[in-house]
């Protein structure tokens, strides 16, 4: 009996009408919680009602407890009918398991319904009572932490980071079955919510078991999907990074770890000293890391993990750290014989590894300093499979059964199931992994894993960036890295992850090299691609931008296998293609790197569609990309000729442009210090894919264009014409707009206080008469094209600012119908500053080289304010700068925005003081009619609630939300759990709720409205990395019915504004230009 | 290519105020994107018709969905769904409930009833407001109506803490209610001349002074209904001009008390007992409903007309009134002195406001 679930309802609001004759409700609440039902008291003729009830306790196992979620039903008491459900709310229990996070989940939940939506709000008070259960062979995982985010969170540091975990359940989809026929919409919603709600706490259980068999105690990026395979099951995978974390003791505290090294050795499970090797070959290692390393009992606690831990980083052969020794110079061999030693002492043989089909892979897209040592570029894998192959066995009598979710297992019913689909994966994982060793790399970074389905076809992507990673967070516990700092001393920061980790001489694709424009000593590609963060010392030129790569392609209905076939056949071409355009585009804006790299490939009855996102940037480290140039095919004419040469002017022109836009001004460098000259423009890939079809039958695909000179655009045909056209259509956001969809816009970094989370949803219609791929690929680039320009013109109110993590998803949920999705967060910024830091870049970098080592490690844990601390300017100078630049913007727009908020406070301090009145004059009066009571719980409750949330100023607690894992100006102090909902909505009068777009933007806002009031129960104040992981739309107007799935996922956090913080030394900077700022909008 | 779909939700919803002075105006979208157009917004932000279409789709059904929420605002800052800055909440609560002068001087003491929405059309039409701004007006005059009718306490007051309005928007409500009520006559060619403010006024002092509430603070209908039983009383106060004595009396002691302060003198003499007696017999009146409904077109004519026609300047009338008022403390046959001064109290403040061109 390890735990004890307490619940207490306390009150109800603003119910709806469910007895017309008198306006009123006669409301009584079912709590439940596995096969356990407590009910309240029916309180009588009221939309308000208090209930009040006494605890409600259930006793269970803390298995159960992963699992289950709570379900609290709200009903209408009805005397000769059956009782009418008002509606649900479901509450994952999950974050009170924990003993770090929340310790009382307590708040107003909004009653939830799948066919009315949101019916008023329930308060309850839920608490668990957790035995320590001491038993060895337990299933449960409680304890495990998980975080969305996919790095470090902020206020842990990492202790060890183990490696990839994942894990998968499969079930019938309740919407598939028999008895759907029979019941109501509303049930089968509700079987399909509940169970869905049941996986992924099955999931998230399992997980943690193998995190703890791991040694770890959390999970970072944690990503979950579902799969609605529709009549061949519903599918629940998890991937994630398993890490050992520790708490940091004080949220403000920035200083780095080896400050208290004995305080974190009482911590840790198992702290041990750094791997001997690496202290004969690592010359300069200091004294202060040998602290750590005197574990005594080392051998056994090295081997148990050992076992456990599931990390390959085997290569394979000899060959990386053989040709390394040769060609990469002493440090790269120094560290490839660092991760050969480690891997040799911790796994014994490689075999072993291959045995256990484990993957090196990570699915963190930000690490601690020191962590990536090299990038070698993306690697992606996608396979198509058929469905209908696996064949369901009856599953209806035991679904009905009240304990069916412990048979989600399929194990037990047909052992194929999730084996099949692990296999599946498990095929795409090892080809990730053979093209990372292709790239010299050990290891995979930024990795993420998606699905397409479209009828019984299926296509399974993976990708992520080949890496070489620095083994000593693998193993043991000095996370801060101060021997690899050490080493890397002698290289400037900022290029080091640039250098190639592949053998110049055996390259595995045909690449152009040249030494570094950083350090001149290592080697460096021409172009980078990768589908991680920009690491935070990396040294960028100007500011960066998004890059989309839009495409589509017809494709004849088919069935089964020959559809798989057709699919198959395109795929290779289509990710030709989405390449290319992304090469020209990233020379169009004059950069050389492309970070947060996505390529989507959706499937439909008759078209594919490609859509890859990126933020580019230019590398200080990385050539300067040349031009593109345009060749006729026939250049015997005139005219056309004339014609090619307007065309080579506009696209010259649109790079200078894009240049000055994004302040791409990189140094000059005199060509004897490179010592080889500026390397002629020749395109290559660092794309390395295949496409496998469920024959296994791979093939390898050269993206490279062969010998062909890479800017050379030809056009030989009006299909080339309408590419380079649509590369020119392609319009810059409006000024004082930035784009990216990474974490943060590389160039900018003094964010201000005011985020913005969006969802945007739009489905155009295609119209079915003749069809071209010219067409649709101009109909997707418009839709993708307004989409963005309707984001800026919405937010237009908040320039100077950057939309962050820009997410485009693309669906095909009918023939003719494209949906794209994107999620983002507007960021406000400071221009003056920005314009400071981007000036001052290259000064900041050469400056930190030169810093000691302490500053180093400070640095990246402040993310918000990175700039700042190192900032070469004296105070007085910069006072002045800023006071000087400032005076170049109009006073009256930042005064407004002051006044805004001064009017804000003014506001609320008055719709305040009248509810103060109102409740003085309620209590004055002493008989009270009618109304009057009716209105006074409404009254009570927001007295209460007023005085809980700790922002004062609102009655309704503010929760932001964002897709980062920070909250600009603000200090992250404490993870509360995981927030992962699943929602269904659907309407039988479409037309009543206003169309489409009504239903599914109320469908939306209400979806943001139950996070928010879960994460506020919580004792949160915000969602970070939040990611609405699926938003399955489906409409049938004829029938005047829609509906709706959407799942979202993220952290939910207490944040406390810096402000609100001591003043910490480093923010005295910001301080001052805030006060020149203000200075200069007086005199100017 | 058609838009089958268009939407945006923001985790704080945005809140055009330019949109919503639109959709309050009750323009269909097409209006308000072709007004949007030609403020110059596509100059400015050099943003396509395309966009400003969905923009103002957009919006126009966010305000749709909290339509439902502003017709009971309290619902408004306690719900959940829409996250709303409590300034922005305040101002969509009093945008939406702001009305159109000239639309409240067409129904300002008509009954709230659905003949006079019947009529809203004509309305429309005579002021140029759209239909559909005009329903949203009269419906919220009469949800407020509704809501505070059987409640005791303050008009005022409770308007403002069933409809978090601002101190001034509820006091106009206050108006609005106490004269659908008293069903005070508003529309004749007479009294065009006067503003929704004027009669706002007069109202404020007719419910601090002449209802129920203004003796006792305990019972229902306390602001909303004029105290009956004063009304009765005021009946006493025709003595003043039945009386010939003291008709006579008041009137020598007022110019006296007057002389060489006035500079319309010998006409306030000329016209004293006409005056007078006009006063006191719209006292004398309110005992009929017909009558009270009549209050300000009688003052006008009795009173206001009279002096105008004679070219008082505001002053004279001022002082003019309240020697009047006062002296009828020194009439010692007149027993009724409290009963004059709430009586006369009020409709000095309302006289002197109504006395303009």
């Amino acid at each position: 009996m390890p735990g004890k679930l307490k619940v207490k309802i306390v009150a109800g609001r603003h119910l709806p009408v469910m007895d017309r004759a008198s306006d009123l409700t006669d409301a009584f609440v079912e709590v439940k919680f596995g096969n356990t039902t407590f009910k309240t008291d029916v309180y009588l003729k009221s939309l308000n009602p208090q209930w009040n009830s006494e605890w409600f306790k259930f006793e269970v196992d803390d298995e159960d407890l992963q699992d289950e979620p709570l379900q609290i039903t709200v009903l209408d008491h009805d005397t000769y009918s059956a009782n009418d459900a008002i509606g649900k709310v479901y509450i994952d229990i999950d974050p009170l398991l924990y003993s770090e996070a929340a310790t009382v989940i307590s708040g107003w939940f909004p009653i939830y319904d799948t066919i009315h939506g949101i019916r008023g709000e329930i308060n309850v008070v839920v608490k668990v009572d957790l035995f320590n259960d001491l038993n060895r062979f337990r299933q449960s995982s409680c304890g495990v932490k998980f975080f969305c985010t996919t790095s470090i969170p902020k206020c842990y540091r990492a202790v060890i980071i183990h490696g990839f975990v994942e894990e998968l359940v499969v079930n019938e989809d309740p919407e598939y079955q028999w008895i759907d026929r029979i019941r109501t919409p509303r049930a089968s919603n509700e079987a399909r919510q509940r169970l869905i709600s049941l996986m992924s706490g099955e999931l998230q259980r399992k997980i943690g078991l193998k995190v703890l068999e791991m040694r770890g105690n959390a999970v970072v990026g944690y990503l979950q999907c579902f799969d609605l395979e529709g009549e061949s099951g519903l599918v629940v995978r998890a991937i994630g990074t398993a890490c050992t974390l520790d708490k940091l003791s004080s949220p403000a505290a920035f200083l780095p770890a080896c400050n208290s090294p004995s305080k974190e050795m009482k911590e840790l499970p198992f702290n041990e000293d750094p791997n001997p090797n690496t202290h004969s070959s690592g010359p300069s290692t200091p004294l202060k890391n040998q602290t750590y390393s005197f574990s005594p009992s080392k051998s056994y606690s090295r081997q148990s993990s050992s076992s456990d831990t599931d990390l390959s980083l085997t290569p394979k052969t000899g060959m990386g750290s053989g040709s390394a020794g040769k060609e990469g110079g002493p440090f790269k061999a120094l560290l490839r014989q660092q991760t050969q030693s480690a891997l040799e002492q911790r796994g014994g043989s490689p075999h072993r590894f291959c045995r256990r089909r484990e993957f090196p892979f990570f699915t963190l897209t930000a690490f601690p300093p020191g962590f990536l040592v090299h990038v070698g570029g993306v690697v992606s894998a996608r396979s198509v499979k058929l469905l209908d192959r696996i064949h369901n066995p009856a599953f209806v009598g035991i679904m009905g059964n009240t304990r069916s979710y412990k048979l989600l297992d399929w194990n037990s019913f047909n052992s194929d199931e999730p084996e099949t689909r692990d296999a599946w994966w498990a095929e795409i994982r090892q080809e990730i992994k053979s093209h990372a060793k292709a790239l010299g790399c050990h290891a995979v970074v930024g990795y993420s894993e998606s699905t397409s389905i479209c009828e019984e076809v299926c296509i399974l992507s993976a990708s992520g960036t080949a890496a070489v990673l620095n083994p000593r967070f693998l193993q043991d516990g000095t996370v801060e890295g101060c021997l690899e700092q050490r080493i890397e001393e002698n290289l400037p920061a900022g290029c080091g992850f640039c250098h190639i980790p592949y053998d110049e001489l055996n390259m595995p694709f045909p690449a152009h090299l040249t030494y570094c424009y950083n350090c001149r000593k290592q080697k460096v590609p021409d172009v980078l691609f990768t589908t991680i963060d920009l690491p935070t010392d990396a040294t960028v030129v100007g500011k960066g931008c998004l890059i989309q790569a839009r495409l589509c392609r017809l494709k004849k209905k088919a069935q089964a296998e020959a559809n798989a076939t057709a699919i198959s056949n395109l795929l290779p071409f289509m990710e030709y293609e989405v390449h290319t355009q992304l090469m020209n585009k990233l020379k169009l804006k004059g950069m050389n790197a492309l970070f947060g790299l996505r390529i989507q490939i959706t499937v439909g009855e008759n078209m594919l569609m490609g859509l890859a996102s990126a933020t580019a940037v230019y590398l200080a480290a990385l050539p300067m990309p040349g031009g593109i140039q345009i060749a006729g095919k026939t250049p015997s004419d005139g005219s056309y000729e004339q014609h090619i040469s307007h065309m080579q002017k506009k696209i010259s022109d649109t790079i200078a442009k894009n240049k000055e836009l994004y302040e791409i001004n990189p140094p000059e460098i005199s060509e004897e210090i490179i010592g080889s000259p500026i390397p002629e423009p020749k395109q290559r890939s660092r794309l390395l894919r295949s496409q496998s079809e469920s024959s296994d039958e791979v093939t390898e695909l050269d993206l490279s264009h062969g010998k062909k000179d890479a800017f050379v655009l030809e056009i030989d045909d009006t299909d080339a014409m309408e590419d380079v056209h649509s590369l020119l259509t392609d319009v810059p956001p409006p000024s004082g707009f930035y784009s990216c969809n990474t974490e943060i816009m590389p160039g900018i970094n003094n964010w201000t206080s005011e985020i913005q989370m969006f969802t945007s949803v739009r489905v155009i219609r295609l119209s079915s008469l003749n069809l071209t791929n010219q067409a649709l690929n101009k109909n997707f680039n418009d839709l993708c094209e307004n989409l963005l320009k309707s984001l800026y013109f919405k937010l237009r109110s908040m320039i100077p600012c950057c939309l962050c993590h820009v997410n485009f998803t693309v669906s095909l949920p009918e023939d003719e119908l494209i949906q794209v999705t994107v999620t983002a967060v507007a960021i406000t910024f400071d221009k003056n500053q920005a314009l400071q830091t981007t000036k001052t870049h290259i000064e900041k970098s050469l400056q930190r080289a030169s810093t000691d080592n302490e500053e180093l490690l400070q640095f990246p844990l402040e993310l918000c304010s990175d700039s700042l601390p190192s900032h070469p300017f004296p105070p007085a100078k910069e006072h002045l700068e800023s006071a000087r630049s400032n005076s170049g913007i109009p006073a009256a727009q930042r005064a407004t925005s002051v006044d805004y908020s001064s009017f804000a406070d003014r506001c609320s301090s008055w719709i305040e003081l009248i509810k103060l009145k109102a409740q003085t004059i309620r209590r004055g009066s002493i008989k009270t009619t009618v109304t009057v009571e009716k209105a006074s719980p409404m009254g009570e409750g927001n007295f209460r609630n007023r005085s809980a949330p700790p922002c004062a100023n609102s009655t309704v607690g503010v929760v932001k939300m964002t897709p980062l894992s920070f909250i600009p100006g603000a200090k992250i102090t404490k993870y509360l759990g995981i927030i992962n909902m699943f929602f269904i909505r659907e309407t039988t009068s479409l037309r009543e709720e206003g169309g489409v777009s009504g239903f599914l933007h109320a469908f939306i806002a209400e979806v943001f409205a139950m996070v928010r009031a879960h994460v506020a129960a919580l004792g949160g104040n915000a969602v970070v990395s939040y990611i609405m992981k699926q938003c399955v739309f489906m409409e049938n107007p004829n029938k005047n019915q829609a509906q709706c799935l959407i799942n979202v996922s993220g952290d939910a956090v207490i944040f406390v504004r810096e402000s609100e913080l001591e003043v910490i030394s480093t923010q005295q900077p910001t301080a001052n230009c805030q006060q020149s700022c203000a200075g200069g909008e007086v005199t100017t | 290519m058609t838009s089958e779909l268009d939407i945006f939700v923001g985790n704080t919803t945005l809140i055009d105020e330019e949109v919503y002075r639109l959709w309050l105006d009750g323009y269909s979208v097409s209006d308000a994107v072709a007004l949007r157009v030609r403020a110059g917004i596509l100059e400015q932000t050099g943003a396509t018709a395309a966009v400003l279409q969905s923009d103002t789709m957009d919006h126009y059904r966010t305000f749709h969905m909290l339509e439902r929420l502003l017709h009971a605002p309290p619902k408004l800052l306690h719900q959940l769904v829409f996250q709303i800055p409590p300034s922005r909440q305040a101002l969509l609560i009093e945008r939406y409930y702001a009305f159109d002068e000239a639309f409240v001087r067409e129904v300002l003491g008509k009954k709230l009833s659905k003949g006079t929405k019947k009529d809203l059309d004509d309305i429309s039409a005579k002021t140029g407001i759209t239909l559909k701004s005009c329903r949203r007006q009269f419906d919220n005059f009469k949800r407020v109506f509704k809501v505070v009718e059987e409640m005791r306490g303050s008009l005022a007051d409770n308007i403002q803490q069933h409809f978090l309005f601002s101190d001034r928007l509820a006091r106009d409500y206050a108006a609005i209610v106490f004269f659908a009520n008293n069903r005070f006559e508003t529309a004749k060619k007479k009294l065009q001349y006067l503003s929704f403010g004027d009669f706002a006024f007069c109202a404020e002092l007719m419910i601090q002074n002449w209802t129920l509430g203004a003796v006792d603070s305990q019972v229902d209908d306390m602001d909303m209904d004029l105290d009956k039983e004063f009304l009765q009383d005021l009946k006493e106060l025709k003595v003043l001009v039945a009386d010939k004595d003291l008709l006579d009396l008041h009137k020598s002691l007022v110019c006296t008390a007057l002389r060489g302060k006035l500079g319309v003198f010998s006409e306030m003499e000329a016209n004293f007992k006409n005056l007078s007696r006009g006063l006191v017999n719209v006292a004398a009146k309110l005992t009929h409903n017909k009558d009270v409904r009549d209050l300000f077109v009688d003052l006008v004519e009795k009173f206001v007309e009279p002096c105008r026609s004679d070219h008082w300047p505001l002053g004279d009338v001022r002082l003019f009134l309240n020697q009047y008022s006062v002296t009828v403390h020194s009439l010692d046959g007149f027993r009724h002195q409290a009963l004059w001064d709430r009586y006369m109290d009020t409709l000095r403040g309302c006289l002197l406001r109504l006395y303009h061109d």
